[in-house]
């Protein structure tokens, strides 16, 4: 292989990597969605955690519990397995999360959450007050 | 020699070849299906997969008593619109929340005949906010909002009988009419048929329509001469204010009215200036007349309907609005009574007339203004015909029914007993082209083609018969419609479509006019249901002495909850049910075994109730009837129904969960 056919293969292979993180791709621990980055305060914000608690008892109560498995995963310490830019994405982009970020992947296609999860109509302040909740419950 | 033989044997055979073949090719020519079509229609209406069609056309279903939606050029049918029937396809008319848009006066009626769809209009043009339509049968006007393509208001007519020459708005939708195709005693009393001479009344009703809401109010009703009302539109531009309806039977027959309802050379247009009639109403002329008929109304945030019996109505005689109305003659049992895109023309199809008269607005107002009258019907003046009249189209076709306008100076109208659309110029009244239609149209459309601004790109045959047009299905064949390209010169047939009941009249719109506002789901947040569930913690089953309520929710793929017992034989069961989706194109059905009602379907953020009665001890099982993701097949559960008398509590589940 000569030189130049080898810096051919590596140019090629740049631009398949800058296309995969172009598909987002990035970091899976901060999944794929409108939130790129979010800075936390270390307090709670308890008026954020009551409007979290009152839009997830309405959104996703029906199949998420906090304790235990009903449909999706039990979401006790969830904001210590996943970083907060990964749940948001979860809660305001489920369809492409699930069919491309490899970690909400793996959770559907294993078997043990065979539901996809759904979109249910929560704007990036009602995901931010939902994480509030999860941050509140697991502190 | 041998070859020779050989060699004129070939030419004798070539010569019968083409002989046969030339027979062949001049029977296919006269085969009227393939007459007119020229190799590029199939590329004029194909929409590629995914693609969507340039034009909404909505079109009444006849006796179905719905609304068919269809995509133009495609002729894909998009959704039937349930208005006057009940329909156990999602519930319409047995869920609880919509049981009360079908009330009338007449208790419930679970279907009627749909018969003219009617675009509401901004500044004359279709605006794509609501469409109307109206039920001839027990006499009703629908609306529905585009915005969700729902029946959303039902209001019915009194002192009306067969109400077809409905429901057609004003250029800003001020008002929808209703006049009454039956005269009948106003109001309606035991008398004898043969009094109808003396006893029967014809009324036209103005139906005021708020601008904003849409919601629909009788203003008042002009009691006029026993004819019967069959079309009808409102002027525009130099015309606009004023109303002009078709009406036949002025011989004032009430039996075997073919013969004894065509008699007479001319009937009528009655032409009225409503405006005038609305400063006379202001005045405060009329009389409040006791009467009683149904306003249904449905809410989107309750998510339900609420019926009101109305118990007055304003009235008018003719001798109230002196000169706000006038008879013009009109040969002969009229049809249509259909105004040009400028205002100034009137054009009127007479059934059993050889002319297609064109009366010039203009004319009549200066045949008012100089009192050229020929005497008078039931105290309204007959204006002189001649003074009238613009022209007469000759030749325009037996049994001309109906006329729009491309907007080009162009009025087509269709010819029911000859099955053609006919082509005429509407300043020189001359016919310029004419093609056939598969069989017998009734009315024709173009999008816009009743407005000031007409979309001349396309016409909508609408034909009664199909005969052979179709492969057979038995006796009760298909009605159609036939999409017409109107661009150029001569008239094209691109394609012939079936279509649910009796597409009477259907209307069209450029799509993104109605796909602008379109809503995709309800909010939960704004659900106002008095039985909603806006989490699955309120999901609850209540008994009230035989009453059992069952509020539970739905989403992907489960009912929270599904397991219910304590039911008992001699309870009746309200269901009401909650979908929690919040994403679009997830409805969730309902349906238990056994019911005697009908499934329903529950769109996102929506909630409907639907009642059972339980019949028998068992168990019963529930399932979604509306495939909504992979586990739809699992979306299911069961309710327990015991013995009359029998201590089973009242308990239910989702789960390991148990609530008692």
């Amino acid at each position: 292989m000569n030189k130049q056919n080898s810096s051919i293969l590596a140019l090629i292979f740049i631009i398949t990597m800058i296309s995969y993180t172009g598909c987002g791709g990035n970091d899976p621990e901060l999944g794929i969605g409108p939130v790129k980055e979010i800075k936390l305060e270390p307090a709670i914000n308890e008026n954020l955690v009551a409007t979290g608690k009152q839009i997830f008892d309405m959104k996703c109560i029906t199949c998420h519990q906090i304790n235990s498995k009903l449909v999706g995963p039990p979401l006790k310490d969830v904001t210590k397995r996943r970083k907060p830019e990964w749940i948001m994405n979860m809660i305001l982009n489920p369809v492409q999360m699930v069919q491309e970020n490899m970690i909400a992947k793996t959770l559907a296609t294993s078997g043990q959450y065979p539901t996809p999860m759904t979109f249910q109509n929560v704007s990036q302040d009602d995901a931010r007050a939902i994480l509030e909740y999860f941050r509140n419950n697991d502190k | 020699m041998k070859k020779t033989n050989t060699l004129s044997k070939s030419i004798f055979k070539g010569i019968l070849i083409l002989i046969i073949a030339a027979s062949f090719y001049s029977c296919s020519e006269k085969d009227s299906k393939t007459l007119s079509m020229s190799g590029d229609e199939a590329s004029k209406v194909y929409i590629e997969p995914g693609k969507y069609d340039e034009f909404y056309y909505f079109m009444s279903g006849g006796f179905s008593g719905q609304m068919s939606v269809y995509g133009i050029p495609s002729g894909r049918m998009l959704k039937v619109i349930p208005v006057f029937s009940v329909n156990p396809e999602n519930g319409w008319g047995y869920t609880e929340e919509s049981k009360p848009m079908l009330n009338t006066s007449y208790g419930f009626i679970p279907w009627d005949d749909a018969h003219h769809s009617e675009l509401s209009q901004t500044d004359g043009v279709p605006d794509g906010r609501w469409v109307f339509i109206n039920g001839n049968n027990t006499p009703r006007i629908a609306r529905i909002d585009l915005k969700t393509f729902k029946t959303t208001e039902i209001i019915e007519i009194p002192n009306s009988s067969g109400n077809h020459s409905s429901p057609f708005t004003t250029p800003n939708t001020d008002y929808v009419v209703a006049g009454t195709r039956f005269s009948i005693p106003v109001e309606n009393r035991d008398v004898p048929i043969t009094s109808y001479k003396e006893e029967f009344k014809g009324a036209l009703s103005f139906i005021k329509v708020d601008k904003t809401t849409g919601r629909m109010n009788i203003d008042y009703q002009i009691i006029t001469p026993p004819y019967d009302y069959d079309l009808s539109h409102s002027g525009k531009g130099p015309s606009d204010g004023w109303f002009f309806f078709t009406c036949y039977n002025s011989e004032e027959a009430n039996s075997l009215l073919e013969v004894n309802a065509s008699q007479k050379d001319k009937d009528f247009i009655l032409a009225i200036n409503y405006k005038k009639v609305d400063e006379i109403v202001k005045g405060g002329a009329g009389k409040e007349m006791s009467t009683k008929y149904a306003h249904n109304i449905w809410n989107d945030e309750t998510h339900s309907a609420t019926s009101t019996m109305i118990n007055t109505v304003k009235t008018l005689l003719p001798e109230d609005i002196k000169g706000a109305a006038y008879y013009i003659p009109c040969p002969k049992s009229p049809h249509g009574a259909d105004v040009d895109p400028t205002g100034e023309y009137i054009t009127a199809g007479g059934k059993l007339s050889t002319v297609i008269p064109v009366f010039a607005f203009s004319k009549i107002t200066k045949a008012i203004a100089e009192n050229k009258t020929d005497g008078e019907a039931g105290g309204i003046p007959i204006l002189n015909y001649e003074a009238c009249l613009s022209g007469e189209v000759k030749d325009p076709g037996l049994g001309p029914l109906h006329t729009e306008f491309d907007g080009k100076g162009f009025a087509y109208t269709s010819s029911f007993i000859s099955s053609e659309v006919v082509k005429w110029n509407i300043e020189t009244k001359q016919v310029v082209d004419r093609i056939p239609v598969y069989y017998s149209i009734g009315h024709l459309s173009i999008p816009g083609g009743d407005s000031k601004k007409p979309w001349g790109k396309y016409l909508i045959a609408l034909n009664k018969m199909t005969k052979d047009r179709y492969l057979p299905t038995g006796p009760e064949l298909t009605q159609s419609a036939q999409l017409i390209d109107i661009s150029g010169d001569k008239m094209r047939i691109l394609l012939d479509f079936p279509t649910i009941g009796e597409p009477h009249y259907a209307q069209g719109i450029p799509a993104e006019l109605v796909t602008k506002d379109q809503i995709r789901i309800y909010k939960i947040e704004d659900n106002k249901n008095p039985h909603a569930i806006k989490s699955i913690l309120d999901a609850r089953v209540e008994r009230n002495g035989s009453v059992v309520h069952v509020y539970f929710a739905a989403t992907r793929s489960h009912f929270t909850p599904d397991n219910i017992e304590g039911v008992k034989l001699g309870d009746t069961v309200y269901f009401h049910m909650t979908n929690l989706e919040q994403d679009w194109d997830i409805p969730h059905g309902f349906a238990v075994m056994g019911n005697n009602n009908s499934e329903m379907l529950v769109m996102p953020g929506e909630t409907c109730t639907l009642k059972w009665v339980p019949s028998r001890v068992g168990i019963m099982p529930m399932y979604c009837t509306d495939f909504c993701s992979a586990l739809h097949q699992e979306m299911q559960g069961y309710i327990r129904v015991s013995a009359q008398g029998s201590d089973v509590p009242i308990k239910f589940s989702l789960g390991d969960e148990k609530k008692e």
